[in-house]
Formats: C-alpha cells, sequence, structure tokens
C-alpha cells in the first residue's frame, strides 16, 4: 500500500521502544507475565493482571483474526477515504488497532473473523507499522 | 448508603444554545453558573465547594469570585458531571462543604477559548491508534459496533430507529436544535461519516453550556426551588483506548457505575420512570439500557425500535432529543442531568407525568469512563 504521506506517527517511550524496534525489524513483539503467563498490549514493564514485573518480551505469531472496524469517509492527513480502521484479535489473544491492506476497503470484502496476517511497512527511519491483510491474498502476492 | 441526604437546589443551561458567538468557554461557564445561582437566590459569597472538568476549578473560583473549601477537577470526558455530583454528594454528607455549583461550558461549535484536542505522540492512544487514521469520536466510538452487531444480529435499521425516536422528543422541545421529524429513510440516506454511521446517527456539534447547585436535604427545604433528591450514584472507568474495551458488545465502565447506582439507590429497574443515557452516537442507548440491566444482551435495539421509549412508550429515553438532536458541545453529560432535574421538577417541554425518579447515565471518552446518578422528587 503506498501511503500518503502526512499520517500521525508514533513517538516511543521507554516502555515502548522494544515494541517499536521489533517492528522495524520486521516482528510483533507481545509481552508475557512470567508469574500468571498473561499476554497483554500495549506494552508496558509489568503485568496489568497481577503487577508482576516478571515479564517477557514475546514475538507474536502474525496471525489474527478481524473483530471490528469502520470505514471512515472523511479526509484524515495521510488517508484517502473511505479506509478501514480496524481492530485485529491477535492468536495470542490481545486486540490491537491497524490497517487492513491489501483489500478492497468495503464490507463485502471485510468480513468480521476473516483470517489476517501480520506485515511491516516502514514509514520512517524510526517507525514501521504494522498492518494486516487477509491470509488468502498472499497466494495473489 | 443511600445518598438521599443531598439535593440539587439549583439548576441551568445557558442563556442560549446552539451558536453562542458572544462568550468564550470559560464565558459560558459563568453565563450557566449565575443563571443557577439566580435559580435558586444564591450569590458566589454563598458557594463554598466547585467543581469543572474542561477548564480548572481555580479558574472557575477566580472568574466568578467564589472562595471555596472544595474543589474537584475530575475531568473524564462527558460524564464528567455524573462523576462531579456523586463526589459533590459524597463531600456534603461528610462535611467538606455546605453549598457546592458544578459548572459545564464548551465552545463546541464556534470554538473560543476551546483550543482545539490533540492527541500527543508518546500517549498509548498517540502511539498505538492514531497511526492507523482515527479522528475524533465519529471515527472511533463507532468501532466496536460491527462486533455488537454480528453477535447479536442486530441491523443498522434498528440502530437507525434510535435517531427517529429522539427525534420526536426532540420536535416538542423549543430548545432543541433539530425538531422536524425523520423517518429511517431519512437516517439511512444521509452521509457516510463512519461505516456503518451515517450523520443522522451521530451527534450535533454545538455552543452552550449548564450548572447545578447541591446542598443537604435538609437546607434544600429553604431553597425557592423543588427540591431533586439524589438516591444513588456511580462511576467508573475502563480504557482510554477504545480498541483495549474488554468486550465490544457491552461496556465494563457502565456494567460498574450502572449497577453501583441502583444498589445504593434501593430501587428495582421498574421502579425508574424517566431514563437518560448519554447519545453521541445512536448505539450508546443500545449499550445502556443492556449494561445497566434494563433489558436482556441483544434486545435493547429492538425494544427501542418497537417505541417503548418513544412518547407515550413505557420507557421514556432522552426526552430532551438528546445529543442525536437536542445539544452536543462535546461534554454532554451535563445536559442530560439538565432534563433529568426539569422532569423532576415537572418542567421539562416534553414532562413524563407523575415522573418520581429519574436515571441519568453518561460516558466519558470513547467507552473510557461512565457515571451515573439516580434522581427522585420524593422527600426522603
Amino acid at each position: 500500500m503506498a501511503t500518503p504521506p502526512g499520517r500521525a506517527l508514533p513517538q516511543p517511550t521507554p516502555e515502548t521502544q522494544h515494541f517499536w524496534d521489533g517492528t522495524k525489524a520486521g516482528q510483533l513483539l507481545l509481552q508475557t507475565c512470567d508469574d500468571c503467563r498473561k499476554t497483554y498490549f500495549p506494552p508496558r514493564p509489568f503485568c496489568p493482571v497481577c503487577a508482576s514485573r516478571n515479564v517477557t518480551i514475546t514475538p507474536a505469531s502474525g496471525k489474527a483474526t478481524l473483530y471490528s472496524y469502520v470505514i471512515h469517509h472523511r479526509p484524515v492527513p495521510g488517508f484517502t477515504p473511505p479506509y478501514a480502521i480496524a481492530v485485529v484479535e491477535l492468536a495470542e489473544g490481545p486486540r490491537m488497532m491497524t490497517n487492513i491492506v491489501d483489500c478492497p476497503q468495503t464490507p463485502e470484502a471485510l468480513v468480521l473473523d476473516m483470517p489476517l496476517e501480520v506485515v511491516f511497512e516502514a514509514q520512517s527511519d524510526a517507525i514501521t507499522l504494522p498492518f494486516f491483510r487477509p491470509i488468502s491474498s498472499v497466494a495473489k502476492g | 448508603m443511600p445518598h438521599n441526604t443531598v439535593a440539587v437546589v439549583g439548576a441551568a443551561e445557558t442563556t442560549d444554545m446552539g451558536v453562542i458567538t458572544n462568550l468564550s468557554q470559560i464565558g459560558l461557564h459563568a453565563d450557566a453558573a449565575i443563571n443557577a445561582m439566580k435559580d435558586c437566590g444564591l450569590q458566589p459569597k454563598d458557594i463554598d465547594g466547585i467543581a469543572c472538568a474542561n477548564e480548572t476549578p481555580v479558574q472557575l473560583a477566580h472568574y466568578l469570585g467564589i472562595t471555596p473549601s472544595w474543589v474537584d477537577g475530575t475531568a473524564v470526558g462527558g460524564c464528567s458531571f455524573m462523576i462531579h455530583v456523586r463526589h459533590a454528594a459524597a463531600a456534603i454528607e461528610a462535611g467538606l462543604a455546605k453549598t457546592i455549583l458544578i459548572t459545564h461550558g464548551e465552545s463546541g461549535k464556534s470554538r473560543i477559548g476551546n483550543p482545539p484536542r490533540s492527541v500527543h505522540p508518546q500517549s498509548l492512544n498517540g502511539q498505538f491508534e492514531q497511526p492507523f487514521g482515527p479522528m475524533g469520536p465519529p471515527s472511533m466510538f463507532t468501532i466496536p459496533v460491527l462486533r455488537y452487531m454480528k453477535t447479536y444480529g442486530i441491523t443498522v435499521e434498528q440502530i437507525a430507529q434510535v435517531a427517529v425516536v429522539q427525534r420526536e422528543w426532540a420536535g416538542m422541545n423549543p430548545r432543541a436544535t433539530f425538531r422536524n421529524p425523520i423517518t429511517t429513510d431519512d437516517v439511512l440516506n444521509s452521509r457516510m461519516i463512519a461505516y456503518p454511521f451515517r450523520l443522522l446517527m451521530c451527534c450535533l456539534v454545538t455552543d452552550g453550556g449548564g450548572a447545578l447547585i447541591l446542598t443537604s436535604a435538609e437546607r434544600a427545604k429553604d431553597f425557592p426551588t423543588k427540591p431533586v433528591y439524589i438516591l444513588g450514584t456511580g462511576e467508573s472507568a475502563e480504557t482510554p483506548m477504545v480498541s483495549q474495551m474488554e468486550n465490544f458488545t457491552t461496556s465494563r465502565a457502565f456494567r460498574v457505575a450502572g449497577p453501583t447506582a441502583f444498589r445504593e439507590a434501593g430501587i428495582a429497574h421498574k421502579d425508574v420512570d424517566h431514563l437518560m443515557i448519554y447519545d453521541a452516537f445512536a448505539h450508546l442507548p443500545i449499550y445502556g439500557l443492556e449494561d445497566l440491566g434494563f433489558l436482556p444482551r441483544g434486545e435493547a435495539a429492538g425494544f427501542i425500535a418497537a417505541r417503548n421509549t418513544a412518547p407515550g412508550g413505557t420507557l421514556p429515553l432522552n426526552t430532551n432529543g438528546g445529543g442525536l438532536s437536542y445539544m452536543h458541545s462535546g461534554m454532554y453529560g451535563m445536559y442530560a442531568l439538565q432534563e433529568s432535574i426539569r422532569q423532576m421538577r415537572g418542567i421539562a417541554p416534553a414532562q413524563i407525568p407523575g415522573a418520581k425518579i429519574s436515571v441519568c447515565h453518561g460516558v466519558g471518552g470513547m467507552f473510557a469512563a461512565s457515571g451515573t446518578i439516580i434522581f427522585s422528587n420524593q422527600a426522603p
């Protein structure tokens, strides 16, 4: 997906730097609590269930399903409407906001619970964003 | 712990509503506050507690000439005012203040003295939502709905009914921004904003404000206005990121705030004569009816489409026309509270005859926070 200029980009913080280093290296990194085994997102240096600081950074499989979305029809810098703003449910459990690429931005093409996989697209030297595409689109290249 | 030891004795909205070009945001706060003080015969020297959200209590104290001994600047979005009422009731019960003023003013349309909101790129929202193209509530508050519709087999036509029914209530309210009747087709043919949401399923953008004055139920008898007692209150918070809601078919913040208020009030749902559910978008009354326990999961849209919440229905809902048709300056909760007070005083434009209990439920942010207040006009 050619990305028009102007999209708002994240500025990592000490607690999230590993996540953005991960996307730049082609990995979607989650965190898992060593004590209660909860896998969670967004990043923070402690478990949001049991407050343990014993957490391990774990690569996600990149597999997800489409949980919900809207198709936005208003102009936003960096986007050409209409475009979908989606929330996907990762195979590991956590959900995240993203865009769906390699897929028409229509209700007919965007079917809830459809299988997706992560793709990474560099936005700047520092920031690579995780997007998701239908798994069936892999065959089409 | 029933809270019916505290009452609202002063209540007023801004003099004008809609597009207000002669007042800035703090001026709207003051206009509403002065109207509320006049309503119950008080002056700034009589106020010893203040609360507000989009301005600081410091600015309010200075601007209105109030010397408070209790301040609350809770700012969790549009339900901040329900939470202010809850905190104020507790403060009065605890003896921290005697007479508390809660104000709201918002230049949401004209944007005078109301700087544009921005999402900081280092915030969690800025890092993990904003890069994917949301632009304000119409593109975020709406994201959970397709999951709700699939889970319960709800159609967009049913959700559109929320807007149609509320316009009927607005038609009875001379101060409502939009009063002409609309049909389901009008809603479904209005401009697409964020599929599946069309323009008439989204709230207005207006200027306005409102203020409330609370005191003890005992002192309330000495005021010129009909006291409106606070029976029960609740509040909660869930997440600043709509993508991180636990479940897209229900709000955890609603499920904490609502039942807490009902328990505190000691009432059953069948006791409720009048209901306000903050409607920034047409799906919110549906979530609210279910999360507050009025209806089983998945049944609220059909309940509204069957006209149960319409004029003449068994559960009058959003009788001022709501955020969809009455007004919505950005943080709507104050206007929902004002309509509950009018209904309990018996002076609402679309008055529910004999109404004794009103439930007023608010949301803050995009399902981020919640506050619920249960009012009664029956002396404790």
